[in-house]
Order: C-alpha cells, then structure tokens, then sequence
C-alpha cells in the first residue's frame, strides 16, 4: 500500500518532538517530511507511561482528521482564537493533542454547548467535532436545530458506522447486514431501521451554508476532506454560516480489520451507502434583522429614580389590612381589576400582593386572583376568607360567597341576588355593571365599574389613585375616556341608587 | 422605586442588574414569565436570548456560555429541571458558575401546574449523578426573587458552581411592590475561562478526570468549597422566636402563610415562632439547632410529603418532637388550617 497510515502518521510525527519539522534525505532522492502542526502539543499526556502516543489505534481515522483541522487552524492563522468543543466517544480527550481552548461536553450536546460559547465569543472560531452515536443518535435534536438556526459554528461529524470507545455498539449509521455487539445477527432494517442520513437530513434546512461528505479511504478521498475542513473552517471566519463535514472515517479495531482493509471498508461499503457529495454550498440569505435599539440597563428595567412615588399625604386607609378576593371568567378583566388595586394600593404607600389563579385556561375559563392591602408586611398573600368579595359571574358568586368573613362585603356583578342564595352574614350589593358599562360604550369597563362601586362603598382607596393608574395602564384614549366615566357610574350607583341588601356605612370603611 | 412587578420577571430585572447577559431557555408553566423577560430585556442591553429546542439544549447552552465566563442563566419547572439534571451535574463537574430557576410546580410526572415544593430533593440533595452541591435559595416574594437571583450569581461565581434559586408557582405568579436601585454589576475575572483569546489558550473545560486518583483528588477540592460554602453562606429568617414554645419551620410560600399564623396565634396567646430557611444548601442547620434549643417542639410545614423535615430532623436531633404537615398536589394551607394544626401541637404538648 502506497499511502502513509494516517493514524500512524500522527504518532510518527510525535516522535520528532525536539523540533516540529524534521526532513530526511531519502535514499532515492526524494525529501521525506514528517512535519507536525504548532496546533498539537509537542506531547501527548494521555498517559503518563506512552507521552509520544496517541491514544488512538492503529489505523483510525481520528488521527488524520485532528492533523487535518490542525493544519487547516495553523494555515489560517486561528490558533489563538479557536475553541475546540469535544464530544463524548473515541474523540473525548481531542483536548490532549490541540493546542487550543478546550471545552470537553456532555454525549451529544456539542451543537448546544458550540451554541453558548459561539454567542459568548461571536468573534472566534468555535468548532464541534463529534462521533456517529454522539451527533446522530443521542444528540439528533442539537445538531438539527443549532444547523436550523445558523449558528455559526464548524461542525465536523466523524462517521464511522459503530460506538468504538464503548466497544463495537450498532450506531445510527451502522450499515444495513453489519454487525456489531447489539446487532449481532447484522442491523436488520426490520428491526433497527435503516442507517440515518445526516448530511442528507441536514440538507433539507435553509439555514446550512456548507455540508459535503468526505471519506478518509485514500489519499485521493483524505485531499478531498482536507480542502472541505479548510472550507468549513473559512466560512466561519467570514462569517458565512452553519458548515457541516461529515468525515466517512475506518474503526478497525471495533470492525476486526487491519488498517489496509479497513479503508477498502470505507470506501467499497460505507460509500456507497453514504455517498460522498457537497450537498450545500451557499452564501445565506436572510430577510432584514429587526434587532431592538441598545438602551441603558436603567431604563430599560425601568428602574429610573423618577419613578412611582406615593401620595405626598397618604389616605388614611382605616384599616390595618384588607384582603380581597376578585372572581369571574376569564376576559372579565378580573385579573386586571386585582392588578389595579395592588397598583392603587402601592401608590397609596401600602405593602400589596397580588395572586393569580394561573394556567391554561385563558378565555371564559374561571378566573380568580387574591389581593391584600396592608400597612403592615404581608404574610400569605393567599385570601382564604375575604373581607371583600368581588364577584362577576354568579358561578364565582356561589364559589367564593361562603369564604367571605363574617361582616364581610359581597360586590355582585348582577341586577340582583339568585333568589335560593342566602348570605346571613355578609352585606351584599348587586351592581348592573354590564349594563352601566354597555350603556357607556364598551362591556370592557364592566370590572371598572365595579371599581368605582368598591371604592364607593368601602373607601378603602381613593379614586384619585385609580385615575392616576388608569391614565398610567389605558393608553387607548377613547377607552380611557369609557373607563373614567364607568368608574365614576359604579361610584354614583353605590352613592345614589338602591340596592338590596345593604347599607352603606357613615363611618367609612369598617369590615 | 418601588413597581409592581411579577415574581418572574423579577427574577431577570435582578439578572440583569446582577450582570447575567445570556439566557437559555424553554417555555414551562408557571416559570415561562422567566423566559420571555429574558427575551424582551436581555436583546435591549447587549445580551443574548435564545429559546432553545429543549432543556437538555438549554442548559448546555449555559454551559457553553459558562466556560466562555459570561454570566449564565435558565429557568424552568420540575420537568425540565429534571431534562437539565445531567447538565447540572456536568456544570458542577467542570465547575463552571451558573443560574437555574426553578418554579416548581405539582409533580410527579406532568403533575400539574400548581405550587409544591417537591423539587426540595431534586435540587438540594442532587438530582444529577455524582458527588455534588448546589447552592440552593429560597425567596419567598417578589423582592426576594430580584434580590436571591443576584446573590446566586454571586455565590455561584465565588464557588465556581450552579446556583439554584428554587421559588414555587405562587412566588412566580404572584405581584408584588419590587425596589430595585440601579448599580453597575461587578463580574469577577475568570482566568479559568475558554474564550479563545491567547491568554486563555491553555484554559480546559472538563468533567473527566480518568484517573482514580485524579477524579478523587478533584473530588476532594469540591467538597472542600462545600465545606467552606456551609461555614459561611447560611442565611435564615427567624419571628417571633424568643419565647416561643413551638417553632415553625417552613421555606418559600409557606413560610409567609406561616408568618400569618403566627400573627394569629400570638393573638390567642399561644407561644409560637417562626424559622424560615433561605438557603436550602448550604441548610442553616446550626442556627436552626440554636434556636430550637428555647423551644419545645418543632412542626415543619411543606408543599411535599416532607422532604425538608429531613434536614430539621438531622439539624434538631432526637432531643424534641418534630411533627409534620404537609399539603401535596398544588393545595397550599391556609392560615386557619396552619392555625388549627398549630391548635394541635399545643395541645400535645399540654
């Protein structure tokens, strides 16, 4: 065989380790070069005991595909900007042989890990390089959506059809027939699918720029693979894109051959299963970024000195805490109503907390929300027995009514009571605030109404502070203009009408 | 000034002051909040978003973020807490510094979408494999998830270690007055980083150490932290502990419905106090044990089957009564049934 052992060849270049480039003089006349990239350290620390070794066998293609890459980074003048993400398989201790910065990952998660590193250092050369079972079995889901993203990252895919470091497992590019320890009849189809495709695959993508297969079979095939590692590498220095390699590479120790027949392995089965192609090569289009303006972190996380302050002269509340309970459908604006309180409440000078029902359910589900107003820290910001109930749908009247503490308030969103409910305890008031609130222009004020009605007849909160965080939270004026006029509308019908029940408290807020 | 700010989002107003500036995540009731903060502040002050394809993505995100020495951060729930458990121990490995939120939320399983604080053994006790910590803080209100966000990633830099900040959907959900003062974060140098420049040229991120010897020497240097961490990184909320005759113990949520009961039952005479831990791990143990020396008994309160009472069993030994009441499935006490229980423990003892 007249080409060199390529996995050897790395531990023949080790040997030279007083100077990187030793030349011989054949004994025909031609210049024999054993030369090693600056990119490998000089020595190999793998074991202690075997300085000058690589861990890799004889004859495996993991070592011409590092001296590939490690000539293509020391050609291109990237050694200090290169990031070398390594996998989990035969390639985990690539860390041993490049002088680069390493990141050793977990199985599979090279693409991801490449991912945070590359958007950490956008200026440098982050480049994955992972086995068969790393990227197209346990890790399928990072490699498919860091390439769908664009990432710019060189991803090099080192296929060998088996687990070697684990010792001879099927794989998901284990060919149809083969055999390995955990298909030991041969990969049957019927049982393990068919070997899984990834350039292919990969190149169903838009975002891609660069994916090709290449084959370490022979020297034709390994000047074929080092241009494409060159490329790969070129297109993240410019900037291009996504590039993918992915490098049909001999495992003879796990495929039980010598090395010379492990590459007519590789060329005369793996190729034609996978063959080799450039599958994409492109320049990317992308439709105009919209990214947001830079703002200072301030402003932005609204955390300017000028914001809320409390009313210069607080109100006397009247009570040490309040706690209410405000419930309906969804898209009543309940949670909305609770969420003004506590604003209300805030801008007052109180300690507030507001608590949602939550989920799923969004519209015409039921929707309820806890808020307490305190003078004091608050403890459970859950509402178990309400002082104020504020209920806007029969089902939350008939749910929540129970709960309400004895000399309790119910406000009813209704024309009146369900005749078989009995209230003993509570003062009940029954407003028509759909009606109000349709009559004004828009049933969206309905929970507004039912504000005004609250302040009314509790006046736990002023109505100043409701217009001001009204102003503050409505920024459709038309709408604004509704909910003011409903605001006051529920005041003036708890100040003014009659209503069953109840009786409105000179003295203030008293529950 | 104070804003009415959501749980959630006051986790990542925190980050960002705490100069966290990249953000992996994945959408999951009720910690989602997290995630679209981040993707609505993180863009405006020069950092990254990304909403990654999974949690398993996600925290490998943070770890490629992490080892590059930028400040990190993801949030999720107990399900994808779990999808992140093998990054988790692979970032305490590597010692790489980053920020996990989890809301938790009902499980086992799908579980539901309401509070529990069954994660309790998840994160404090592991949950990946292999000899680790994480730094474990409970906040228990909207300040605190701001204010525990940021000592995290304090913490985590200082110890080089995940740091968890474990609040409940409540704490998530909920709205409270948020007071944050703006000032310029301080990242610390990390010359450990990989950031492909000359200087860090030299630098490996890793987890493996082949060796026996190697891997135990490794592991000797991290339970050295572990130890200095629960020297000297403890933090707990002790009311109304002086004279108390019975001691309430419980985190998060629980530990403001707690705090209203002990209100009430100092009412009605009973002598009762409150010790809340705020870091899970390293656990207060030491405190706890001084304070319960005045009392009589214990009762522990949690969203789980007793999961924490582990640690107040070990911090107060056999010496007094620890009794347990728990509520499961998304229920969480209220104040009258705190008060009853509270009714059930003096009367014990009398």
């Amino acid at each position: 065989m007249d080409t060199v052992m390529e996995g050897e060849a790395l531990e023949m270049a080790d040997e030279t380790t007083s100077s990187p480039t030793e030349q011989h003089a054949g004994s025909n006349g031609y210049e024999v070069v054993h030369s090693k990239s600056p990119v490998f350290y000089d020595i190999y620390e793998r074991k202690s005991e075997l300085k000058h070794q690589t861990h890799y066998c004889p004859g495996c293609g993991h070592g011409v595909a590092h001296k590939l890459i490690a000539e293509a980074i020391e050609d291109l003048g990237l050694q200090d900007k290169t990031i070398f993400v390594s996998p989990v398989g035969c390639s985990v201790f690539a860390y041993y042989y490049f002088d680069v910065g390493n990141v050793q990952v977990a199985h599979g998660r090279a693409p991801a890990a490449a991912t945070g590193l590359k958007r950490a250092c956008p200026e440098k050369l982050v480049l994955a390089y992972q086995g068969d079972g790393d990227l197209a079995a346990i890790g399928t889901a990072e490699i498919i959506h860091a390439a769908n993203r664009g990432e710019k990252i060189t991803v090099f895919f080192v296929n060998n059809a088996i687990y070697g470091m684990t010792g001879g497992q099927m794989a998901p590019t284990t060919l149809v027939g083969q055999k390995s320890t955990t298909s030991p009849w041969g990969r049957r189809p019927a049982n393990e699918g068919f070997p899984l495709h990834m350039s292919e695959l990969l190149s169903t993508l838009e975002a891609p720029v660069y994916i090709e297969r290449v084959a370490l079979s022979d020297n034709k095939n390994i000047m074929r693979a080092r241009r494409a590692i060159r490329k790969a590498l070129e297109n993240q220095r410019d900037n291009l894109g996504f590039s993918f390699v992915e490098i049909l590479s001999p495992c003879p120790t796990i495929w039980g051959k010598d090395p010379v027949d492990a590459r007519r392995w590789v060329a005369e089965q793996m190729i034609p299963s996978f063959p080799l192609n450039v599958f994409r090569d492109r320049k990317l289009e992308l439709p105009p970024d919209s990214a947001p303006p830079q703002r200072p972190v301030s402003e932005v996380l609204e955390i300017r000195k000028e914001g809320v302050r409390g009313l210069s002269a607080p109100h006397p509340h009247g009570f040490e805490q309040l706690a209410i309970k405000l419930a309906g459908f969804g898209g009543q604006g309940v949670l909305l109503l609770g969420q003004l309180l506590a604003e209300m409440g805030m801008r007052e000078g109180l300690e507030v907390s507001w608590l949602p029902s939550y989920g799923p359910e969004m519209r015409s589900g039921s929707a309820h929300c806890h808020v307490c107003l305190s003078t004091q820290r608050i403890g459970s910001p859950l509402v178990s027995r309400p002082q104020v109930l504020v209920a806007m749908s029969e089902i939350a009247l008939r749910k929540f009514a129970p709960q309400v503490a004895p000399e309790g308030l119910i406000l009813y969103s209704g024309d009146k009571l369900p005749e078989d409910l009995a209230l003993p305890t509570a003062n009940v008031i029954s407003v028509p605030a759909s009606r109000i609130a349709d009559k004004l222009g828009s049933a969206k004020a309905t929970n507004i109404v039912m504000l005004g009605a609250m302040l009314a007849e509790t006046n736990c909160l002023t109505r100043e502070s409701a217009l001001k965080v009204l102003e503050a939270k409505v920024k459709d004026c038309a709408l604004l203009e509704i909910d003011r006029l409903a605001l006051a509308a529920g005041w003036e019908f708890v100040n003014h009408q009659a209503y069953a029940g109840a009786v409105a408290q000179a003295d203030g807020f008293a529950y | 000034m104070r804003r009415l700010c959501k749980g959630n989002v006051a986790v990542i107003k925190g980050a960002i002051l705490a100069g966290c500036r990249a953000f992996y995540g994945y959408p999951i009731t009720p910690a989602s909040e997290i995630t679209e903060a981040a993707a609505l502040y993180l863009p405006q002050v020069g950092g990254t978003f990304l909403q990654a394809e999974s949690e398993v993505a996600a925290i490998n995100m943070v770890y490629g973020a992490a080892a590059a020495g930028v400040r990190v951060m993801s949030a999720s729930s107990g399900p994808g807490l779990s999808l992140m458990q093998e990054g988790i121990s692979y970032l305490a490995g590597a010692e790489l510094p980053c920020v996990i939120v989890d809301v938790m939320r009902g499980g086992p399983g799908l579980g539901n979408i309401a509070p529990e604080q069954s994660d309790y053994f998840a994160t404090v006790k592991g949950g990946g494999h292999g000899n680790y910590r994480n730094f474990v803080l409970a906040p228990a209100s909207v300040q605190e998830m701001a204010e525990l966000t940021m000592l995290a990633f304090e913490l985590a830099d200082k110890y080089r270690n995940p740091a968890i900040v474990l609040a409940d959907g409540f704490v998530g959900q909920m709205m409270e007055s948020l007071d944050l003062e703006f000032r310029e974060a301080i990242v610390p140098e990390k010359p450990w980083s990989v950031k492909g420049t000359p200087e860090t040229r030299q630098n490996l991120v890793s987890s493996i150490y082949l060796e026996p010897d190697d891997l135990e020497q490794h592991q000797r240097r991290m339970e050295a932290k572990y130890i200095r961490a629960q020297q000297s990184e403890t933090l707990f909320e002790q009311y109304e502990t002086d004279d108390a005759e019975l001691l309430l113990v419980g985190f998060g949520i629980v530990s403001r419905v707690l705090r209203s009961a002990v209100e009430q039952a100092r009412k009605q005479g009973w002598k009762v106090g409150l010790f809340r831990p705020i870091t899970l791990w390293p656990y207060p143990s030491k405190e706890l044990a001084s304070i319960v020396a005045g009392a009589e008994s214990v009762l522990v309160v949690e969203l789980s089957n007793g999961q924490m009472l582990e640690d107040v069993q070990l911090a107060v030994g056999s010496n007094k009564p620890v009794a347990f009441y728990g509520r499961v499935g998304g229920n969480v006490p209220s104040v009258e049934e705190i008060l009853e229980q509270i009714e059930k423990q003096m009367s014990v003892r009398v």
